[in-house]
């Protein structure tokens, strides 16, 4: 076990492509981190740097204290869960597990006795005998964690290791994967591409884009205060709504009307190179239908009518889509989001604006709705560079903040 | 698309099956006909011997000239093959996963020498060979097949290698292997059937060829059987040897199926599957 360390590393190749630039994260002993974002942002290299897998261009990588950018893979201890799995198909499943064993030149029965013990902890024992052909995708991947936990390393690697499983099977190993790093308390970095698993399971979650990082914090936080534009579209399911907002009289016009400015975001707007228009961005629970809303809540936000699009009711709630109208909100980032997210999925750019509403409302589709949004809880960014205007010291407090 | 299992398809199938094996068996059949065939009733055009005889093969056995032609031809062969396929399972390992300076010459050059024409090399070898002191020797053979094999084995190998999943060598990696232990252990035991095959076929073109071994030699010390059955005489000089050298066609055969049958249940298809994905 042991604290991973990156400092400035970056990967550069000969063509002069830079997949991972100057990222700086530092591991603590026992913590699982989650490396997100979109396909081609790095993740992936940056783990395979860690496995050594992948030489690193500049920078320094310590593990346990220990610079080890030049030490071949077998010589860092860790341990790697690939998306494949990477099972070797002419051993057992109990071949499988003792291999890195009788690399490192074991006793037999020592073996024997630590395969037996991981096969048990992963509910293995009755396919020890196995081939991988004769496993079902689920079991595989659990042969795959299996040959990584058996010989305690200081680290463990996972790459997408749940992106080959249906749905279900996906939740249900997630909390696997959860409990088995809980009791092993092993460091882990895991890779993925999906924020729902990226928000479940780690302890902190590293967001990157491009080779950069973006931001890094605990889940909640990610959500809460997004630092720019990229970490609020790609945190959060469905994703946050983007409108364009133009900045008049100090105050903004957009398309759900006229938004209140406070001190602070003003403050923030009279600079010479202030951008005139911004970006809007509020997410789907911070909508409520009007009628719902009391008093004092209703002071705290502001009020709109759009005829509604489609109801789904989820029963706890419902999540009601609205048509506006209005100028698209329009940023690198938000193309960027929209076309890792398959651009049907990505609502958040669209004319499209997505709400979750009490179940309570008699929201009703065809007819137009009057709903409320609470303006303490909405972002907004500088379309140019993507910052986040409302997050101060670090916490995002709103437009109306003084 | 289904496939018509109709009585009349079947037929038809079974019909042109039957054509095409009796085409490629007939030589074959021929040759081992007149193999059993008495000198007095060789040339009757019968196609089965109207008189059996074994006299044929009892006599090339008890000639010295083919046994020990036979041995010079397992010998050659079998070394032959071992080392094409060892030096080539390494280029062609090289070749499917580094990306390193000189690759595509390399593989152009491997190329070039499988499509020169080896007729046109045989003066040059020969006057190689003979300062160099192997000219009528094993390693003059040996050398020469392993060269003209090489091509084909770095071919169909690097094939294979391409096909085993990268990520297994990178797991046998982070598992502790060293790159050799990884190739050993994980990459070689999945090229299996993609080696035996390579043999197979490295191990036919040695066994088969006459221009280098009719060539290169010129004693029985090397002389492979091919070329000794140009120099067959039968049991006595004035014999005509027809039927011993039907014989000994016919055993010269019988080595090449038992390799191929040894090594065709070895090539299993399908032996990666469940390395990766579900």
């Amino acid at each position: 076990m042991a604290d991973i360390v990156l400092d400035k590393v970056s990967k550069s190749f000969p063509d002069g492509t830079v997949a991972v630039q100057d990222v700086d994260l530092e591991i603590a002993d026992g913590e699982f981190v989650i490396l997100v974002g979109p396909s081609g942002c790095g993740k992936s290299t940056t783990l395979n740097m860690i496995a050594g897998l992948e030489d690193i261009s500049s920078g320094e990588l310590r593990i346990g204290g220990q610079r080890v950018n030049d030490k071949a893979p077998r010589d860092r201890d860790i341990a790697m869960v690939f998306q494949s799995y990477a099972l070797y198909p002419n051993m057992t499943v109990r071949e499988n597990m003792a291999f890195p064993l009788r690399l490192a030149k074991l006793d037999k029965e020592t073996i024997d006795q630590k395969v037996d013990e991981a096969a048990k902890v992963l509910e293995l024992v009755p396919l020890l005998d196995r081939k991988p052909a004769n496993l079902s995708g689920g079991q595989r991947q659990r042969v795959a964690m299996g040959r990584a936990i058996v010989r305690q390393p200081k680290a463990f690697l996972m790459d997408e290791p749940l992106s080959n499983l249906d749905a279900k099977l996906r939740v249900q190993m997630r909390t696997v994967v959860s409990r088995l790093q809980k009791k092993l308390g092993t460091t882990t970095v895991y890779v993925t591409h999906d924020q729902t698993e990226a928000m479940t399971l780690g302890d902190r979650v590293v967001i990157m884009r491009g080779g950069a990082v973006q931001q890094v914090g605990a889940p909640q936080e990610l959500y809460d205060h997004p630092r720019n534009l990229f970490v609020a579209g790609f945190i959060g399911s469905p994703s946050m709504n983007f409108l364009h907002a133009a900045v008049q009289d100090g105050g903004l016009h957009t398309a759900l009307g006229d938004v209140p400015l406070g001190d602070r975001v003003r403050r923030e707007l009279e600079a010479a190179d202030a951008p005139r228009e911004l970006i809007l961005g509020i997410r789907p629970e911070h909508f409520e239908d009007a009628e719902l809303v009391d008093e004092d809540t209703r002071r705290r936000g502001i009020e709109f009518e759009a005829p509604v699009d489609i109801v789904e009711s989820m029963g706890s709630d419902k999540y009601v889509y609205f048509t506006v109208e209005g100028e698209r909100a329009s940023a690198a980032e938000l193309e960027e989001l929209a076309a890792d997210a398959g651009a049907a999925d990505f609502a958040g750019a669209g004319g499209n604006l997505v709400t979750r509403l009490s179940a309570e409302s008699p929201v009703v589709e065809g007819q137009s709705r009057r709903v409320w949004f609470n303006l303490e809880k909405i972002h907004l960014f500088d379309p140019t560079n993507g910052r986040n205007l409302t997050l101060h010291e670090g916490r995002a407090a709103g437009a109306l903040a003084d | 698309m289904a496939v018509e299992t109709t009585t009349r398809a079947k037929l038809r199938w079974g019909l042109l099956d039957v054509l095409v094996i009796v085409f490629a068996m007939v030589p074959v059949l021929w040759i081992a006909s007149l193999s059993f065939k008495t000198p007095a009733t060789l040339t009757d055009g019968k196609f089965i011997p109207r008189e059996w005889t074994l006299d044929n093969y009892r006599t090339i056995f008890e000639t010295d000239q083919f046994v020990r032609a036979l041995v010079n031809s397992i010998g050659i062969a079998l070394i032959a093959t071992l080392v094409a396929v060892v030096l080539g399972a390494m280029a062609a390992y090289a070749i499917s996963r580094l990306d390193f300076p000189g690759k595509r010459l390399l593989v152009g050059v491997s190329l070039l020498i499988a499509m020169f024409p080896q007729v046109s090399l045989v003066s040059p070898l020969f006057e190689i060979e003979r300062q160099l002191k192997i000219f009528d020797t094993w390693p003059g053979l040996i050398l020469p097949y392993i060269t003209f094999a090489l091509p084909l084995a770095i071919y169909t190998l690097s094939a294979f290698f391409k096909q085993i999943p990268w990520d297994l060598e990178k797991a046998a990696k982070m598992d502790g292997a060293t790159q050799g232990q990884a190739f050993r252990r994980v990459i070689a035991p999945l090229a299996a059937p993609g080696l035996f095959t390579t043999a197979i076929l490295v191990f036919i073109f040695c066994w088969n060829d006459f221009l280098f071994a009719i060539s290169l030699t010129s004693t029985e010390r090397s002389r492979t059987v091919p070329a000794a059955l140009s120099f067959f005489t039968g049991a006595s000089q004035f014999e005509d040897p027809t039927g011993a050298i039907c014989a000994a066609a016919v055993v010269i055969t019988v080595p090449i199926i038992l390799f191929v049958l040894f090594f065709q249940r070895r090539i299993v298809s399908g032996l990666t599957s469940g390395a990766v994905k579900g």
